[in-house]
């Protein structure tokens, strides 16, 4: 069925986010030819109109106004009724990000209607939309029909695949956006995060250690097969119990308390896989396990597995990485 | 001042996964044997954020409300162990089930009752449905600013000081009173109560209020009320099928493991 979707968009460094470019091509498949909107706000949002419509948008509400380089929910969710009232959405689309964590339930409050947070899938079922989504840190996963409409519904990062080819050359109807409003919070002071380089959660990495690693020295392997695989690619976590045993810092967590990452590869060394462990990594592309214990939970959340001890799995891992071509 | 906090009880997230089941016919979490369902962490932090307010001003008093049933009456005493000073139970038949929507309605109608509240605090998602939603929608259904996934706050001359958690660092928002703001594990692990303080607790004050005693009709309010409708809840197929690498060496198996990911183009 013909289905209108709404995207709210976001930018980043000025150009169409890769999440955005994602639900944008998943809105296009549920819109079943639909009409599939965007908004684009933010300094430069203008100029990213042709990137929207490759992606798969029909039209984009674009305001300039680089007010909205800074998140304010007032202003985002003004600028979102004003789309939903222009476009008329079935559902409305949102990355679960910073922004989309804060405008997704502000949005459905405001329009009465329900948003489904962190969705891995959206379906059309004819009737009522269906969203699925992580729950219990991941040790479960609850699909839910909506019973207001617009559907809302926040998406994790790469669980929609882009266009592929993207229309390259598309054009579509392009509709302006008044600049920000008002807003109740002002943003008075900005602290960059301490770690240098490749941030957790932006990795497409992620080597992780834990425990079993059985001594903080531990943690150096676990950083070498990192540097091997490339410090441009590759970031080191930690689980909670390494870092309540202050064998690394608590800002590389990975889990329920810390952070929650969905890289393409994610390499648990020495890590059980408790339950609050996987509700951090279980959004992993792929999982790597190296565990001495063969009934260690993480296994089952596996794609490879060795089972061994670290300390002599690892040296030759590191140099079987850094030969290859 | 006047703080709310509020506070929710969950199944044990420490529960091992193999202790882990649902009830598919129910689409209900079965309590794992022997794990006593516990507070939900970032509430813990939540009543954490608001004592270190009250206790930097040297006045003001907290309110720890929780919508559950009966059991929940643990986690009210375990934040007022904590050092909060009143508790309520939201618990009525009409209140049970239902969605982040009635939750936050409910728990909206009651600060609304209680009529002179400063500030909420909440954890930044219940670490059972891991939504994240109820804060805003409470400040959303009240007309209150918020500020979520909060790593400081601060209460200066009629304004709440955030330091929010964003991906690449932190940023401090101003909100004027009355805010609802969500804490997250950033802010520090709550304080634990010791054994006097559990005592005191047992003394204080605990009201229950029903959805009457809150003016809410029950066709808006839990199962009823809900607007996300719970189809299935089910333990997912994890990537599973995992291929052990059957080397006889460490490095062997080191070997095998890096051509294996080069072949399936992952490194």
């Amino acid at each position: 069925m013909a289905r209108n979707i709404l995207v709210i968009g976001e930018l980043d460094g000025g150009a169409l986010s890769s999440t955005t470019a994602e639900l944008v091509g998943g809105a296009s498949r549920l819109a079943d030819g639909g009409q599939v909107s965007v908004t684009l706000t933010g300094g430069g949002a203008g100029g990213q109109t042709d990137a929207a419509f490759a992606a798969g948008a029909d039209r984009a509400f674009v305001s300039d106004d680089a007010t909205f380089d800074e998140f304010r929910s007032d202003q985002w969710v003004a600028a979102a009724e004003q789309a939903i009232e222009q476009s008329g959405p079935d559902v409305i689309l949102i990355a679960q990000s910073i922004v989309g964590r804060d405008l997704g339930p502000r949005l459905a409050f405001r329009r009465d209607t329900a948003v489904a947070m962190d969705c891995v899938s959206i379906e059309d079922s004819g009737g009522a939309f269906k969203a699925t989504r992580p729950c219990y840190g991941g040790n479960a996963q609850a699909t839910y029909a909506f019973a207001t409409s617009p559907a809302i519904a926040t998406v994790r990062a790469k669980s929609q695949e882009p266009l592929d080819p993207p229309r390259e050359g598309a054009s579509g109807e392009v509709v302006e956006l008044s600049g920000a409003g008002a807003s109740r919070s002002e943003i008075v002071g900005r602290e960059a995060a301490v770690a240098e380089g490749l941030q957790l959660q932006d990795a497409p990495v992620v080597v992780s250690g834990g425990r079993g690693l059985g001594a903080p020295e531990g943690f150096g392997l676990v950083e070498e097969l990192a540097e091997a695989i490339g410090t441009d690619k590759a970031a080191v976590g930690s689980s909670r119990a390494a870092c309540d045993l202050g064998w690394y810092p608590p800002s590389q967590q990975v889990g329920l308390t810390g952070k929650v990452v969905t890289p393409d590869l994610y390499i648990a060394i020495a890590i059980s896989g408790a339950s609050q462990h996987m509700a951090g990594c279980s959004g992993s592309k792929t999982i790597i396990a190296i565990n001495k214990d063969p009934e260690a939970n993480i296994f089952k959340a596996a794609r490879y597995g060795i089972v061994g001890d670290y300390k002599e799995v690892l040296p030759p891992l590191i140099e079987a990485v850094k030969n290859l071509e | 001042m006047h703080f709310v906090v509020c506070a929710k009880q969950i199944p044990d997230p420490e529960t091992p996964p193999s202790a882990f089941r649902i009830d598919e016919a129910n689409n209900e979490v079965i309590p794992a044997p022997g794990i006593s369902p516990v507070l939900s962490q970032f509430d813990g932090m939540a009543a954490e954020a608001a004592l270190r307010i009250v206790e930097a001003a040297g006045e003001g008093k907290i309110t720890v409300i929780s919508l559950g049933q009966e059991s929940a009456q643990a986690a009210i005493k375990q934040v007022l162990a904590m050092g909060a000073d009143e508790g309520i139970l939201l618990e009525d038949d009409a209140l049970q089930g239902g969605d982040s929507y009635t939750t936050a309605r409910t728990l909206a109608a009651a600060i609304e009752k209680l009529g002179d509240v400063d500030a909420v605090f909440c954890g930044r998602q219940a670490a059972d449905w891991d939504m994240g939603q109820v804060g805003l929608g409470l400040a959303e259904l009240l007309g209150w600013p918020s500020a979520i996934i909060a790593k400081d706050v601060q209460i200066e001359n009629g304004a709440m000081h955030v330091q929010r958690v964003l991906a690449d660092g932190f940023e401090t928002v101003a909100l004027p009173l009355p805010a609802v703001v969500t804490i997250s594990n950033e802010i520090g692990d709550p304080r634990y109560p010791k054994l006097q303080q559990i005592m005191r607790a047992a003394r204080k004050t605990v009201n229950r209020w029903s959805a009457e005693d809150l003016g809410l009709d029950p066709s808006t309010v839990g199962d009823a009320g809900a607007r996300l409708k719970l189809e299935r809840l089910f333990i997912p197929e994890l990537g599973g099928d995992v291929e052990i690498m059957d080397g006889e060496s460490a490095e062997e198996q080191a070997q095998q493991l890096a051509t294996t990911l080069r072949e399936a183009k992952i490194l």
